[in-house]
């Protein structure tokens, strides 16, 4: 072992959330290295350049759930990050009409009774159920979650906290909420909402990136973990990086480089060393040893212990946990460099919807029928899609008077069906060319002139991006969101504060509290672990603390 | 006549009205200085992002412009000015605050030398009388050009990519340099926001095709109208002051004593004691030393504003007040400007100040941390770099 190999702590995968951990540790002093391996940093969270003059968000592709204290502590703007708000949204119909969502809450309820004057007045009950929820759920984000079963004082006194969250609300408050984790987003909006097309419109936030339809428990949740970011307080807001996702990651490394901290990318993590118990540090597919007493895993917790740990060193009951972890893969994404603005029949006019989300599902009946194809192996044959021009807002993405579209796209199997074979192995050119056709012509009820604006197209199914990003089936968030999946549950029951089975390892991603979304909580949670497991004066500064 | 109908009373459209109107969907219009002007147009979240991401469009035509010419015109403003404007050559704009004899400020504003004896002065506060008395003895006129010089300002990371796309070419303009586009079009690299910007200044009759050249050129480059309360979030986050609200120009106050000195607000640069004579030179140099507060920028704990708030010192005892507080939205920070008396301001420490909140009929109060800031809040690199960036 030499200086040059040893570090105090380091960070398997260059991911937002291990970038997010490995600069809290780095600015408390720590000698931190993050190994990826990709030769790009960034995870999930990565802008890049596949033709010249565009700029992709390949993988996520809005922003919302960042805190705002993690982008305080780390100091984010000053290395170059600015996230910028959309506006509105909109779901178009087949017949030449739309539903548009409206920022401006006049415009939206004038915009809501051209469909249904009952909805219109729903409208404020239901955002209000929603806030409420938001409102009891925001402080847990970045609390560690509580064992039930521990007498250890922090977890007495996280357990108090929720307690008197809970209690603060009142029994009819709690009931509310209990119900709204376990109910499905269709039954929710079917006690709101009369319009077919305005509830398929909401529905959308329930199902991304979840294997599960509408109709399935636990889906209102899903919609809440969209809802319940901000842009500067602006609670659900939705906007872009500038310069795309991967400025995110490239400002949290800005900052963790600021404060010391060493990149290794161009190889990634081979094994997790561990001895007696206890981990040493990391071996890299290009051979490199690194040594260290604390090993933050980025990556989801299948594959950080299914794939890069020695079984032996692991107890049965929890590597019996892991396998049955539920991680599935459950949306593709298609990136495209347009030459111009595509046109939009239906839309009038100058009008700031554009600007947002749009959507072409008619009812929550054609999303369940979506989610019928996924269940035997085939991607929906009327996707739900969502998706973006960013380059209206954000000038850097491609060359002046072009543009560039994300798209994402639910539901597509990761083990696709193809003649009674359900594979991952299916994916190739020939099959994503025809799930890229049944996307192209979903696009076609909002903008007809799809196929002729397309310059340049990226096509990711979740084989893709599993291979590329790591992520195990291709599950946008590192494990589903499902209450038995998530809070003191999250990655499996007993181990939701971080470290795992063996001393000195942590997860430091999406499988962890709080969940996945680019919101670098885990990471900033799981510093703050370290630090107090795992150094003298254990405490974290800042927002996050 | 009746009131209702007096055609006397009431705001005046200014010569971008009839262009702002069609763009107002939000209705609120506000009084600067007798003119109607847009708050807001649409919503303050976009337009201020527009401004800080693309490109903006603020109308300044009511700000009080006067025109200064004649031999002793540089002499006349170097006497007047507490900086040396001999330092500011030709085709240059230069940041200035004056004072009365008591050396206390009056305002602030931007000079633009034009040419050889040849001035623009530009400022919130009406100064014509001011000005003519401070050019008695000297060969200089002065002519109010309020009412016949429109001002548009372009602010944004695409602003310069916006009057390229209009024709007009200003690559070569540095920060605070101006260009004499044509006879009826002067551009200079200005503005109130600390971002890449321009301030156009054409005669009031040409405004409205101006606007039009330019909305032409910036389809795709995301320009949008705003109004002042974007503007404002820029300039706290730049951390510039407004007149009126981070400070009482002297001459606008019933008690003299609200006013206050360039030091106590910060400006010490701007005050060149070795130039010779000017307006306040024997107070300022006497009370250089012992200003009786000082206007600071704070990083403010916590996520609410905390505009109005009274400042508490350790032991519980007021000693200032936040006069702009905002959450920015670029910096990601909670920030203010504020008075702190002396000798508070010098310690700076253990700082808090008492916010107010009201959610849903309740009122509550918090006490957050203050922590000095020395720098502006949000000065971006694209702000200074020659030839500008487009995006």
């Amino acid at each position: 072992m030499t200086v040059e190999n040893r570090y105090d702590v380091i960070v398997a995968g260059a991911g937002h959330n291990g970038l997010t951990a490995a600069a809290y540790l780095a600015r408390a002093g720590m000698r931190v290295l993050v190994v990826e391996k990709n030769d790009w940093i960034g995870g999930a969270a990565v802008s890049r350049s596949l033709h010249e003059g565009w700029t992709y968000s390949n993988c996520s592709y809005v922003c919302s759930l960042l805190r705002r204290e993690i982008a305080r502590d780390l100091e984010l703007p000053k290395y170059g990050l600015q996230v910028i708000p959309y506006e509105g949204g909109a779901s178009f119909t087949r017949d030449a009409d739309y539903f548009a969502y409206y920022s401006d809450h006049n415009a939206l309820k004038r915009e809501m009774a051209r469909h249904s004057a009952k909805d219109a007045d729903a409208y404020r009950g239901y955002s209000q159920a929603i806030m409420r929820q938001c409102r009891f759920i925001r402080p847990f984000l970045l609390r560690d979650a509580p064992d039930p079963a521990s007498l250890h004082p922090r977890d007495l006194g996280e357990l108090a906290y929720l307690v008197k969250k809970a209690h603060g609300q009142g029994s009819r408050e709690l009931g509310e909420t209990l119900k709204f984790w376990t109910m499905s987003i269709g039954d929710f909006l079917d006690e709101h909402f009369e319009n077919d097309l305005i509830k398929a419109h909401l529905a959308g936030s329930g199902i991304i990136g979840t294997g599960l339809g509408v109709y399935s428990p636990g889906t209102a949740y899903v919609l809440l973990h969209h809802y319940m970011g901000d842009i500067d307080g602006g609670i659900g807001a939705w906007g872009f990086a500038r310069g795309g996702m991967g400025a995110i990651s490239n400002a949290i490394a800005a900052s963790f480089k600021d404060h010391g901290g060493t990149i290794h990318t161009g190889a990634g993590v081979e094994k997790i060393l561990s001895k007696d118990g206890r981990v040493e540090g990391v071996a890299l597919e290009d051979g490199k040893v690194f040594y260290a007493p604390v090993v933050a895993s980025n990556m989801d917790i299948k594959r950080t212990v299914l794939h890069h740990i020695d079984a032996a060193e692991l107890p049965d009951d929890f590597t019996k946990a892991v396998r049955n972890f539920k991680i599935r893969g459950s949306s593709a994404k298609l990136n495209i460099a347009l030459d111009r603005f595509p046109n939009f029949p239906a839309a009038p006019e100058h009008t700031s919807f554009l600007r947002g989300d749009l959507h072409v599902s008619q009812s929550l009946f054609e999303l369940e029928k979506a989610y019928d194809d996924w269940k035997v192996g085939r991607w929906s044959e009327k996707p739900y899609i969502d998706m973006l021009i960013p380059s209206q807002i954000d000038p850097t993405m491609a060359p002046t008077g072009a543009h560039m579209m994300t798209v994402f796209v639910q539901y597509a199997p990761y083990d696709l069906e193809v003649d009674g074979v359900r594979s991952a192995e299916n994916w190739n050119e020939k099959q994503r060319t025809a799930m890229a056709e049944t996307v192209l012509d979903q696009m076609s009820v909002a903008c007809p002139d799809i196929r002729e604006r397309v310059v340049h197209m990226e096509v990711r199914s979740p084989l893709e991006i599993e291979r590329e990003v790591g992520l195990t089936e291709g599950n946008i968030f590192q494990g589903e969101l499902t209450f038995d999946q998530l809070f003191f549950n999250r990655p499996v029951p007993g181990w939701s504060q971080y470290s795992l089975p063996i001393k000195g390892l942590y997860l430091c991603g999406s499988s962890a509290h709080p969940g996945g979304g680019v919101m670098g909580a885990p990471g900033a949670n799981a510093a703050r672990a370290i630090l107090r497991n795992e150094t003298r004066h254990g405490r974290m500064k800042g927002y996050a603390a | 006549m009746s009131i209702f109908t007096d055609p006397k009373l009431g705001l005046i459209p200014g010569p971008f009205h009839k262009k702002l109107e069609e763009q107002n969907r939000a209705q609120n219009w506000y009084d600067w200085a007798g003119y109607s002007a847009p708050g807001v147009l649409d919503s303050v979240e976009f337009e201020y992002f527009a401004l800080r991401n693309q490109a903006s469009l603020f109308d300044i035509s009511p700000m009080h412009k006067y025109r200064l010419t004649g031999p002793n015109t540089t002499a006349m403003l170097n006497r007047l000015m507490t900086r040396d404007v001999r330092k500011i050559g030709v085709g240059r704009v230069g940041y200035a605050i004056w004072c009365d004899e008591e050396g206390m400020v009056i305002d602030d504003g931007t000079l633009f030398h034009l040419g050889d004896n040849d001035w623009r002065l530009c400022c919130q506060e009406q100064m014509l009388t001011w000005l003519l008395d401070a050019a008695w003895g000297f060969d200089v006129s002065v002519v109010d050009e309020t009412h016949c010089v429109a001002g548009l300002s372009l602010q944004g990371p695409t602003s310069y990519a916006v009057l390229e796309a209009a024709g007009l070419d200003v690559s070569k303009l540095k920060p605070f340099d101006l260009s004499q586009i044509h006879h009826d079009l002067m551009i200079s690299r200005t503005g109130f926001t600390g971002d890449l910007g321009y301030e156009l200044w054409c005669d009031w009759d040409k405004a409205e095709a101006l606007w039009d050249r330019l909305w032409t050129g910036g389809a795709h480059q995301g320009l949008r109208a705003i109004g002042y309360e974007a503007v404002n979030l820029a300039r706290i986050e730049a951390g510039f002051l407004t007149a009126g609200v981070d400070f009482q120009p002297v001459h606008a106050t019933e008690r003299l004593h609200r006013g206050q000195t360039p030091f106590e607000l910060g400006l010490g640069r701007l005050v060149d004691f070795n130039k010779g004579h000017f307006n306040g030179r024997r107070e300022l140099l006497s009370k250089r030393e012992t200003p009786r507060s000082l206007l600071m920028r704070f990083d403010v704990e916590g996520f609410k504003p905390s505009e109005g708030s009274l400042i508490y010192n350790r032991r519980r005892k007021e000693v200032g007040h936040i006069t702009s507080g905002i959450w920015s939205p670029t910096a990601k920070r909670n920030i203010a400007l504020a008075h702190v008396r002396m000798p508070d301001a010098s310690r700076s420490s253990g700082l808090k100040a008492e916010i107010y909140t009201l959610q849903e009929g309740k009122w509550d109060t918090r006490m957050a941390r203050l922590t000095p800031v020395n720098k502006a809040f949000f000065a971006p690199p694209r702000a200074r770099a020659t030839p500008p960036a487009r995006t």
